[in-house]
């Protein structure tokens, strides 16, 4: 009869139908509508800048697996990477040049996941390094949004154009510059003009909504980033503790600032929908290597994103803190997931056996 | 009935219609049967047969020595071959002692065997403990552990008997068949133990995929006030003792303590069926039914088979192979927590409730790739442990750090295997853990009690060099003094001086 092979494998015999690359592939199409309709909205030469970061994200992974011997094609295929350069993509202005999308790949791939060891071993989130690297280092470009120009509409640059744009020096900072919302009351309120008035100058809340209104690529239509996060949570990917954390803090906060001083602090429902805020709470924090992995340590990491999110954009020098406050977080993970800890069946929290309870002879 | 709220679990695929409908065969007597001597959790069964020796069906063929143990009987009449080593259904196929008996096939029953308990409900709840002990039966859920010892829980006072009818594995049905078709039996059975253990309820729970058990179940139960069916959710690992005892009552054990200590004896449904042919008719524990299923067999069933049936026997009952193909896997036991076999050359013990032969497709195995952190594995634990954490420490041979990190508590239930999206083999990594904690444990045990052995021995050397310095003192003093009066010696003398 039939010899079968003896290994020491253990069960289970039988696997959820789930994979690292498959999770990828949902996060992914999870961001499809919002790509699409921000590439619509800033036209070509936002479609050149997501190709070359994610083109760029998977050459610099490519070159860092074989270096280190690892297997490249296999690995290439988990999806992680393109999923770095996806994000990384979306949370840059349009119109920026093809540099930018290079030199983040290398920040967010190079220095932030392989230098920490690779796929699940970095401790700050990549996409959100090379946004803040670059930020850091080029402001200039790094925050000069365009006004929407959707594709084929008459102000929208052809494809030839974007090209110039894109890899060119043809971006005419002066003449073709806007500020994102939340840039706008920044800078307002340091001329000394209240928020209440400049708020004004600001897309009317529906225009935040939908998206039709200057930001990073990929960060504008709140509504359907708010639909792709949805939809991880119906798939399962995602659960509801970091985005309802952080975008419940952001409202809370907001609210009550605003209610105490409105000429100094923007409202909790404009801070809910401006910025990256759909974007960072469902996409960016929920991350699964940076963030805790307890529930109640998600809740306490999801508040921390909030809250200095809201402090960043309050009284720091940025207009936007979402980076910031997530890498900061990022920090704190361990420490969260040190102290905040599931209970274990039969004790207590602190470790001690349940007592034994008190029974009545029967 | 309140249910309570259990952490945790995974809902994998059940594929239990595959058998749900096919109702227990028996099989006709193998060629042989072998007895390996331990077919049950603690110490084997020690041999009262020899080679040669003809028996009848029940006949003691090994007696169970003090201690946990369970004692073997003939599960047909015949001659006993060879007693001989022979693979066990163990991953490790290591070899053991195993009684080899060719059935005559007049299947006569022994002459010897205990008069039946006429009844049961009167009868001291001690004689029934010892009829339970002398048949030799233990959980036939698959732990196997000895049901007598069981028994003796009395002493704790519990007030609840849960009978175990989750069967949460998948593709098993065995549980499932035989409380649709032997449901009295099995309330018969379950009585019977409340009133060895002096408890006034019992609760049946079943999870809700198997509607038709439970409608059985409930029917025969309607004539007894005492007995409850609880039809339970379907969330694996909802058989799991402990679990089972909290979703159905609310009483979570402490850990380390038996769900006993919380008042709460929980049984198998075959156990209960088991002890109610100990202790109606006075037979032990010689067949059992399992479940053969997988999408390698050609058809799945449900099996009453004698003890000692070879897997091959079974596999050939059941058309052999689909398409004479050898599957990927062939596992005693559910998918979740059975075990690989190494072979087809072993035997069908008390402990095995089912024998699966898995396709490729069927196991999904992959290859292990890097933790993503996803905390999949914290959210399905059922014991609330932080699997990815326990895994990274054990990686390291950090043993103490993931003892700490709660490793013991783990249950080896592998949802976390299941659900893991990178495939880590996280509850291969507790099995380990804990096989090797429990290997310093008995070493430090062994090095404590050496030490003592060592220790007082020296104190008993000391004691009597002590005592032999002071008899060789005291001798020399009297030797003085008698020396001393009488004749001085003349050797004291200088050195008095001196």
């Amino acid at each position: 009869m039939t010899e079968f092979r003896h290994d020491d494998r253990s069960g289970p015999f039988t696997h959820a139908p789930n994979s690292v690359r498959t999770t990828m592939t949902t996060v992914m199409l999870a961001l499809v509508p919002a790509t699409l309709f921000d590439a619509a909205l800033f036209g070509w030469p936002a479609v050149n800048l997501f190709v070359v970061t994610i083109a760029s994200c998977l050459a610099v992974e490519a070159g860092c697996l074989k270096t280190q011997g690892k297997p490249v094609r296999a690995t290439l295929g988990d999806g992680s990477a393109m999923l770095t350069g996806w994000l990384l993509a979306l949370s840059l202005p349009p119109w920026a040049p093809w540099w930018i999308g290079v030199l983040g790949a290398v920040f967010a791939i190079a220095l932030a996941k392989h230098l920490f060891g690779g796929l699940g071993q970095n401790v700050f989130n990549p996409a959100m390094v090379a946004r803040v690297a670059l930020l850091v280092s080029f402001p200039l470009p790094m925050t000069s949004f365009v006004p929407p120009r959707p594709l084929f509409t008459e102000h929208a640059p052809g494809f030839l154009d974007s090209l110039a744009i894109t890899f060119g020096h043809a971006f005419q900072l002066d003449t073709m510059s806007a500020a994102s919302a939340l840039g706008t009351i920044k800078t307002e309120l340091s001329r000394g003009v209240p928020v209440s008035q400049s708020m004004g100058q600001t897309p009317d809340l529906w225009h935040m909504l939908i998206g039709i209104r200057p930001g990073s690529f990929g960060e504008t239509s709140a509504i359907l980033i708010l639909l792709g996060g949805l939809w991880l949570l119906h798939k399962k990917v995602i659960t509801w503790r970091i985005p309802v954390a952080v975008m419940g803090t952001l409202l809370v906060l907001g609210t009550i600032f605003h209610g105490i001083n409105p000429e100094r602090f923007s409202s909790g429902l404009f801070q809910a929908i401006s910025g990256a805020t759909f974007l960072g709470a469902f996409f960016i924090a929920t991350d699964y290597v940076t963030s805790p992995v307890s529930r109640s340590g998600q809740l306490v990491y999801g508040v921390g994103v909030g809250f200095f999110t809201w402090i960043i954009r309050m009284f720091a020098g940025y207009p936007e803190g979402m980076a910031f406050a997530v890498l900061l977080m990022n920090a704190l993970t361990p420490l969260i997931d040190r102290a905040f800890r599931p209970r274990t069946f039969g004790r207590t929290r602190s470790g001690a056996p349940l007592p034994l309870p008190q029974r009545k002879s029967p | 009935m309140k249910l309570f709220h259990v952490e945790g679990g995974v809902h994998p695929e059940y594929r239990k219609e595959r058998t749900q409908e096919h109702a227990i065969v028996s099989l006709p007597m193998p060629r042989i049967l072998c007895l390996p001597l331990k077919q049950h959790a603690g110490a084997p069964a020690e041999l009262v047969v020899s080679s040669g020796k003809r028996v009848k069906k029940g006949d003691l063929l090994a007696k169970a020595p003090s201690g946990v143990s369970a004692p073997i009987h003939a599960p047909t009449s015949g001659t006993v071959v060879d007693i001989r080593e022979m693979a066990s259904p163990h991953p490790s196929g290591i070899a053991q002692p195993t009684i080899m008996l060719r059935p005559d096939r007049k299947d006569e029953w022994s002459s010897d065997l205990p008069p039946a308990i006429e009844d049961p409900f009167t009868a001291d709840p001690a004689v029934i403990g010892e009829r339970v002990e002398w048949a030799g039966i233990v959980g036939l859920g698959g732990a196997a552990f000895p049901s007598a010892i069981k028994f003796g829980l009395r002493s704790k006072k519990p007030d609840i008997l849960v009978l175990n009818g989750a069967e949460c594995e998948p593709y098993l049905t065995c549980d499932d068949r035989i409380m649709q078709e032997r449901a009295g039996e099995v309330i018969d059975g379950a009585r019977i133990m409340a009133h060895a253990l002096g408890v006034s309820r019992i609760i049946i729970a079943i999870e809700t995929n198997k509607p038709a058990a439970i409608a059985a179940m409930t029917g025969a139960a309607m004539a007894h006030s005492e007995v409850t069916v609880a039809p339970i959710p379907v969330q694996y690992p909802m058989g799991s003792e402990k679990h089972l005892t909290k979703a159905v009552t609310g009483r979570e054990t402490p850990a380390g303590k038996l769900t006993a200590d919380v008042g709460v004896v929980v049984h198998n449904v075959g156990t209960a069926r088991a002890v109610r042919e100990a202790v109606r008719f006075g037979r032990p524990l010689i067949s059992r039914v399992i479940t053969l299923s997988g999408a390698g067999l050609t058809r799945g069933m449900n099996i009453e088979v004698p003890l000692g049936t070879m897997v091959v026997d079974l596999i050939e009952f059941c058309g052999g192979f689909k398409d004479g193909k050898a599957p990927h896997r062939l596992v005693s036991g559910g998918p979740m927590m059975g075990q690989p076999l190494p072979s087809l050359e072993v035997p069908v013990v008390k402990g095995t409730c089912g024998i699966l032969a898995l396709t490729k497709e069927e196991i999904n195995e992959q290859p292990t790739g890097p933790c993503i952190r996803c905390g999949s594995c914290v959210s399905v634990c059922p014991c609330g442990l932080v699997p990815l954490e326990m895994a990274g420490f054990i990686r390291h041979d950090k043993l103490e750090e993931a003892e700490k990190a709660g490793v013991r508590d783990c249950v080896s239930c592998g949802s976390c295997s299941y659900i893991c999206p990178s495939h880590i083999p996280l509850v291969q990594y507790f099995n380990y853990a804990k096989g090797r904690l429990n290997t310093d444990d008995r070493d430090r045990r062994k090095q404590d009690r050496l030490k003592l052995l060592v220790e007082a021995r020296m104190a008993r050397m000391e004691k009597q060099r002590k005592a032999k310095a002071e008899a060789a003192a005291a001798a020399a003093a009297a030797k003085k003094a008698a020396a001393a009066k009488p004749t001085p010696a003349p050797t004291e003398e200088p050195k008095a001086s001196a």
